[in-house]
């Protein structure tokens, strides 16, 4: 099993770290993983994604030209990433956030409406947490058990008591994902 | 009436209690390659008779620079460390965070610490490293043949200003000293002279009190040297010593410009 | 060693490198931020080794100021190392060349990014030249190694520390801003204590720290020579130890490369991982193609390629700039076969199937009159 993910989208939303945390998991269940960000001149409110790869193998190349799936948390990454999903891959889009849906039919095609759950709870902290949650759904990758060992390792102690708050998140956004 | 003469042997002669003066050990007996009248010479043996009257020998670390002093480890016998053109006092920031108990002092002309090496100077001292800093100034660069330097004067020539120094070519002359007063990483700040006994005295009195200074940690210690360029400045020894007091001491008056170190 | 020490954990390689020091006993470390490096001493500047094995850490004024400070640290005997990116290194030829002409101590970490002048901040390959050839003056070399994933990051940091020890030349670890940047699982080494004053003493009898002066003459470190016949003759004994270093410090890696292999890919840090992509899926459509890796740029390993060359059909040379490891495997092969160049560069990363595309170009050319089945892919 090799699972090549692009996650994308405003700097802010918490795309590195969900980026980070699904890379610990993929370790807690013994795989080999790679998380190699975009980088630029640093911003506020700048694009920003990262490639995390997760797989039984050693990975080879951590740059690669098409996505088993992509997670696009916003328009402009919408656009630039959903032509490069491999056929029969993956899209997942937050449903506030994307105004014109993906149009490719020989994908899988997700929604979920992350940013609007997170508006209604009043805590937009756990957005990314929402998105993992969806994601883990239909690629069931790692177990959320093993999300919640990777959020150990990959929170410094003094945030530790914050992951009950995205365990919940994450099991919130499996219930909240649909297909589209 | 024969009378035998003995003649008495040098060791006879030259007996510790009739002694008046003596080479520092330190110093060894190779020949300098400086000038006659050139001021590095009673600098060097300062340096040497300071650092065995501290008892410092094997825990000294110097750092020569590119310039005439260049070949300063040739004379005295401690580590010495040849520096890139302008940078000991990056060498000297790092031995000395390095090696926290040794004396670590730079040995510099105007060229490398006032010109070339001006960013690391100035940061050394605003870092407050617990270093000193010997800095010799003669306003002119000696050992290229007698070039500008950043320190030259107004309207003094040189083989690269002839016509005199003028602000509107050369710029002016850099008071690096008078800077490192208002760095608050400088404990120590002095400019001195080694043109008479009695400021060579006190040239000694400033050094060794830079050195100390580097010993016990209290941050860094510059110490300028008013110094002659006989050939440098095309004069006879006597010539350069008097139109330093003349012309160079008014420009850069002698004593202390900040001592925050004194009890 | 606790669990904690032994565990394996998600890092970026600029922050490995760092965590790596440490743990390795190296003295200290001075530096200047520049992206895409910077991690390296934030990471530092986080986990204040100073308190816990006495690392000095040191952000410097500039990069030559830091280059300087290992220059000056290393005439101590101390193993201390910087971290830079492409521009940075550049202002670090100077010292680099002084530090050889010297023959000391010290590691260079080079992060490297897309050139020439300020260049882009995102990764690149275009520094070969100036680590492998330099760009300081004079007869000088520096050994020169290239990790291809977060964990040579930090297995670099260990195998630097002693090769530049044991034959006192200063050693570039030639990385890029994709190892710098990205995360892999990596194993951190156990802590080893920093040599103490007395080792560093017996280690090293020719550093200026003054210990034993009494005992011994003072050592003197100066690069300055006036008789130039004295010059030639210490050019003559690096010179020898050069060659020495060539004899036994090659390093490369083979994949896939067996006796049926009929072309070869040449490529080293992170388009060596983009190649073994490229590798893997060749190999899947049958074509018999491996990949042969440098891990040292110097040495470079120049018999194997010349051994490999009398069988090969052709050799691409993936890296990311506009060809220059390519001089290098030319001259290796001793014309026995074509070497062809592939990679992007300013920035820019090549993705397994550009590699492929390229490959294919290449292979088609060679093999134009009798194409094999599955040489060509859609």
């Amino acid at each position: 099993m090799t699972e090549e993910i692009i996650i994308s989208g405003f700097g802010g939303q918490g795309v590195l770290s969900m980026g980070k945390i699904l890379a610990y998991a993929g370790i807690m269940e013994g795989k080999q993983v790679s998380w190699m960000p975009a980088y630029g001149p640093e911003q506020r409110g700048g694009t920003a994604n990262v490639t995390v790869i997760v797989s039984d193998e050693v990975v080879s190349s951590p740059i690669v030209s098409a996505y088993d799936t992509a997670i696009v948390l916003n328009q402009p990454s919408l656009e630039k990433f959903e032509p490069l999903v491999k056929p029969g891959g993956t899209i997942i889009y937050d449903g506030h956030s994307i105004i014109q849906p993906p149009k490719r039919d020989d994908i899988n095609v997700y929604c979920i409406d992350a940013m609007e759950e997170a508006a209604r709870t009043g805590n937009s902290k756990v957005f990314n947490m929402l998105v993992l949650g969806g994601f883990l759904k239909v690629r069931p990758i790692a177990t959320v058990e093993d999300v919640v060992k990777g959020l150990h390792k990959a929170l410094p102690e003094r945030h530790h008591k914050l992951i009950p708050m995205n365990e919940e998140a994450i099991r919130r956004g499996m219930e909240l994902i649909k297909q589209m | 009436m024969d009378e035998i003469i003995e003649i008495m042997t040098r060791e006879e002669l030259i007996i510790p209690e009739n002694r008046i003066y003596g080479k520092p050990t330190l110093m060894n007996d190779t020949p300098m390659h400086y000038c006659p009248g050139c001021s590095h010479g009673v600098v060097h043996k300062l340096v040497a008779e300071i650092i065995e009257e501290m008892g410092m020998e094997e825990d000294t670390i110097a750092i020569c620079p590119v310039g005439c002093a260049v070949f300063a480890y040739r004379y005295l016998d401690v580590d010495w460390i040849e520096a890139s053109h302008g940078r000991a006092p990056a060498c000297a920031s790092s031995i000395k965070r390095l090696w926290p108990k040794k004396l670590v002092f730079t040995y510099q002309g105007d060229g490398d610490m006032a010109c070339i090496g001006t960013a690391e100077s100035i940061h050394a001292m605003n870092r407050g490293e617990n270093i000193a800093m010997i800095f010799i100034n003669n306003a002119i660069y000696g050992m290229t043949g007698g070039q500008m330097a950043p320190t030259t004067l107004m309207g003094m020539k040189t083989a690269t200003s002839p016509y005199g120094r003028q602000a509107d070519l050369h710029g002016y002359p850099l008071h690096i000293t008078d800077l490192a007063t208002n760095l608050e990483g400088t404990c120590y700040v002095t400019r001195q002279a080694v043109n008479t006994v009695a400021n060579i005295r006190k040239a000694k009195k400033a050094i060794r009190q830079a050195f100390e200074n580097s010993l016990n940690q209290k941050g860094c210690s510059l110490v300028e040297i008013v110094s002659t360029c006989a050939s440098g400045w095309k004069k006879t020894p006597e010539q350069a010593n008097q139109w330093m007091v003349d012309n160079m001491f008014p420009y850069y008056p002698l004593g202390d410009l900040k001592n925050t170190v004194t009890d | 060693m606790d669990n904690e020490q032994k565990d394996i954990v998600l890092l970026k390689g600029n922050e490995v490198v760092a965590k790596a020091a440490v743990r390795y006993g190296y003295d200290g470390f001075f530096g200047y931020p520049i992206t895409p490096q910077s991690e390296v001493l934030e990471t530092l500047a986080v986990d204040k080794p100073w308190e816990t094995t006495g690392m000095v850490v040191l952000q410097a004024e500039s990069e030559v100021s830091s280059i300087n400070m290992l220059y000056g640290a290393g005439c101590t005997g101390k193993l201390v190392f910087t971290s830079s990116s492409s521009p940075g290194i550049a202002l670090m030829q100077e010292g680099i060349s002084y530090m050889a002409a010297c023959e000391l101590p010290g590691v260079i970490v080079s992060v490297g990014r897309g050139g020439p002048g300020l260049g882009t901040i995102q990764p690149g390959q275009a520094d070969y030249f100036q680590s492998v050839y330099g760009g300081g003056n004079g007869d000088y070399r520096t050994i020169v190694l290239a990790p291809n994933s977060v964990q040579e990051m930090s297995d670099c940091m260990g195998k630097a520390a002693e090769l530049t020890f044991k034959w006192r030349m200063p050693v570039i670890i030639l990385s890029d801003g994709v190892l710098g940047q990205m995360m892999e699982k990596v194993e951190l080494p156990a802590p080893r204590p920093r040599r103490t004053d007395e080792e560093i003493s017996q280690q090293c009898p020719w550093a200026t720290n003054g210990i034993g002066l009494k005992k011994r003459q003072y050592n003197i470190m100066s690069s300055l020579e006036f008789d130039p016949a004295t010059m030639e003759e210490r050019n003559r004994k690096m010179a020898a130890k050069y060659h020495q270093v060539e004899a036994e410090e090659v390093d490369y890696e083979l994949y896939k490369v067996d006796d049926d292999t009929e072309f070869l890919i040449v490529a080293y840090g992170i388009s060596s991982r983009v190649s073994m992509k490229a590798v893997d899926i060749l190999r899947e459509a049958g074509v018999k193609v491996g990949m042969l890796r440098p891990k040292t740029l110097w040495p470079f390993p120049n018999k194997i390629i010349s051994q490999l060359s009398e069988r090969i059909k052709s050799i691409l040379c993936v890296e990311q700039c506009e060809g220059q490891m390519i001089n290098d495997v030319r001259l290796a092969t001793e014309g026995q076969t074509k070497v062809f160049h592939s990679g992007r560069s300013g920035g820019m990363i090549s993705s397994p199937m550009e590699v492929i595309e390229d490959f294919q170009k290449m292979a088609r050319e060679e093999m134009s009159k009798n194409w094999p089945k599955g040489y060509w892919m859609k």
